[in-house]
């Protein structure tokens, strides 16, 4: 009877806890539970039996045995860590730049715009990682450099040379050269963010631009002082998705798979998992804290 | 303007060439020039680093055996042959595979469409105590990686029971692995790949549709729900677009959760890390010799994977080149920016 008094305006914000429901069950169940229970897990010793599991609690040992003992596990997470430091600048700032280039008005842009998406489409998943690695590919693009053609792609020693020569410093020198020969992966992890990036040109007002060039700036400067402001929201938005984006796919995540499905052992897979996502969770909160104080809200 | 022209009394023709003669013109047009040509340069650039690697596929898919050890060929084989689709297509049973794919990929961008859609919207118009820490849940799904959840989520779909009733009724709970029941649970509950990424956008999306659309409808008697379907949602295209292309590419691609929840290669994305051995397998027709002699050739069997790759990817080229326009648009649409 309460419910009733209640206006429409009122009852109309209950009415919202309906349409979640569904995925309020799955969160529950399909998530939040299996969270709870990889936990208890990563702190117990799992034994699959005929009936379902065994479990034996063993306290924090297999936390120990990942991080003292695992042969492997710690260099990969360190690996998967520098690798990420590496590659996400490059891939925000290169997206970025893209996302402009294609914002731009040119013959042949939307043919343009189709092929830098495809990386969305393909270089997801277990394409990616038939990629790497595969011999028939190494041979023919071995041969193609070696028969100087120009389709090889770009051998920098040279320009490696010149730059240290010339008195740059031989880390940055060394990040800038490593960031040609590994374009093709950073293109491939990139479609998303242009596609983000674009939306938000997109949605940045002509006319500020206009109103910029009365003034009589140039388009160097409209740039520095109209669209990144405005884009820097999405270049936090970006960052987070490109971090999370690598941590899925990168090496240890392999293992941590590897670790539960063939050798079985799912009490050690979980405890990785739990230092994995504390190590994510780090990461991010360090670049959203270092990062959200520069960025710009329009309201 | 020809008025003020001879106002100034000048031909139009002497101005343009005086304005022609002048430093700056020039200098600005070698600008807009040069530009140009940086610009196509390093679009054309890369786009061709993104299409190498199918170029690649198709000059390997296109060769014969003997192209493979013939060293004056590189990119354009000597005798072409469809010899090694016919092989991936027989040996991999590629119409059944394909067929798989295609319905489990629709299916679950329905059902995850419809759960995100629904989602979306209740935390966009939601205002109780709790709704915020509520939506930072959906935050939180993203951030998990997938990893830390997966042993209990494989484990729970082994023996598979809600609340103990199918143990109640069969005596023993089910075990969903190896079917597609794990996906359509999981997509219909909102649970599947990226959906919490999904949820976001439509969020962000219905947040940028004005409440007075929706009160208009209250006015004029509609309820809730029918507001919802008849107002709400046609509004909401472009992103459950986007929201479906992405669901759908995300699963035709997905190798992680098919690999856990699937024993046997039913799907594309499992079918091609095995393609190489059963093609081996199928050619050999069992025996062990046979068999090793084709599984010890690297280059062939390098060839066969890159043909099952290509051809699995090929639907999804084909599905990209009538909706990529939708796509692009879409997305610049969607508001996924809010």
């Amino acid at each position: 009877m309460r419910f009733r008094k209640l206006s429409l305006e009122q009852k109309n914000r209950y009415y919202g806890i309906y349409f979640i429901l569904p995925w309020l069950i799955g969160f529950l169940f399909l998530f939040l539970v299996p969270l709870i229970a990889s936990f208890r897990y990563s702190l117990s010793n799992l034994q699959v039996t005929n009936e379902g599991f065994t479990l034996n609690h063993i306290g924090w040992s297999n936390y120990r045995e990942a991080l003292l003992s695992h042969e492997s596990y710690l260099r990969t997470l360190t690996g998967s860590l520098l690798n990420i430091g590496v590659n996400t600048p490059l891939i925000v700032i290169f997206s970025l730049f893209f996302a402009v280039l294609l914002n731009q008005k040119f013959r042949g842009r939307i043919l343009a715009r189709a092929i830098f998406f495809l990386p969305v489409i393909l270089a997801s998943g277990i394409i990616a990682s038939i990629e790497s690695g595969d011999l028939m590919q190494s041979v023919v693009s071995n041969a193609s450099e070696t028969t100087g053609g120009g389709l090889a792609i770009m051998d920098n020693l040279e320009l490696t040379v010149m730059l240290v020569e010339s008195g740059m410093s031989v880390t940055f020198v060394e990040y800038l050269t490593g960031a040609v020969s590994r374009i093709y992966e950073i293109i491939s992890q990139s479609g998303v963010q242009i596609l983000i990036f674009l939306a938000g040109l997109q949605s940045i007002s002509p006319s500020l631009y206009e109103a910029a060039k009365i003034e009589g700036s140039t388009g160097y400067e409209a740039f520095w002082k109209i669209t990144f402001p405005m884009i820097s929201p999405l270049i936090l938005t970006n960052l987070v998705y490109t971090i999370i984006d690598s941590f899925i796919r990168d090496e240890t995540s392999r293992m941590i798979v590897d670790t539960a499905f063939q050798s079985f052992d799912f009490g050690l897979s979980a405890a990785m998992a739990w230092m994995y996502f504390a190590v994510i969770a780090i990461v991010l909160w360090v670049t959203t804290a270092i990062v959200s104080r520069k960025v710009f809200y329009q309201d | 303007m020809k008025s003020e022209v001879a106002a100034e009394g000048q031909p139009v023709k002497e101005r343009w060439l005086q304005r022609k003669a002048s430093a700056s013109y020039w200098l600005e047009a070698a600008k807009k020039w040069s530009w140009m040509i940086v610009r196509f340069v390093l679009i054309f650039g890369i786009s061709f680093i993104i299409i190498y690697p199918i170029l690649l596929k198709l000059s390997i898919a296109f060769k014969s055996r003997e192209d493979l050890y013939d060293s004056m060929v590189i990119w354009v084989p000597r005798a072409l042959t469809l010899e090694n689709f016919k092989l991936v297509y027989q040996a991999m049973n590629y119409p059944a595979v394909l067929l798989n794919t295609l319905l489990l990929s629709g299916v679950v961008m329905c059902l995850t469409t419809l759960t995100c859609v629904l989602a979306g919207y209740g935390f966009s118009r939601i205002r109780i105590r709790g709704s915020g820490l509520l939506f930072a849940a959906v935050i939180f799904t993203i951030l998990v990686p997938t990893h830390t959840i997966m042993v209990p989520l494989y484990l729970n779909f082994k023996s598979f029971d809600i609340f103990g009733l199918f143990a109640l009724m069969r005596g023993e709970p089910l075990n969903l692995i190896n079917t597609y029941w794990p996906f359509i649970l999981s997509a219909a509950l909102g649970m599947g790949v990226k959906t919490g990424l999904y949820v976001y956008i439509f969020r962000q999306f219905f947040k940028g549709i004005p409440r007075e659309i929706e009160e208009a409808a209250y006015v004029d008697g509609a309820n809730y729900f029918a507001t919802f379907m008849r107002v709400v949602l046609p509004n909401a295209v472009p992103a459950m677009v986007t929201v479906m292309l992405f669901s759908f590419v995300w699963q035709w691609n997905d190798s992680f959760f098919t690999n856990m929840y699937l024993n046997e290669p039913k799907v594309m994305s499992s079918m091609m890390a095995s393609s190489a051995y059963s093609i081996a397998t199928f050619l050999s027709g069992g025996g062990q010799a046979e068999m090793a002699r084709y599984v010890q050739d690297p280059f062939f069997m390098s060839m066969m994977m890159n043909t099952s790759v290509l051809m699995a990817i090929l639907p999804l080229i084909i599905l990209y080149l009538f909706v990529q326009r939708h796509f692009v648009e879409s997305v610049e649409r969607s508001g996924l920016v809010g």
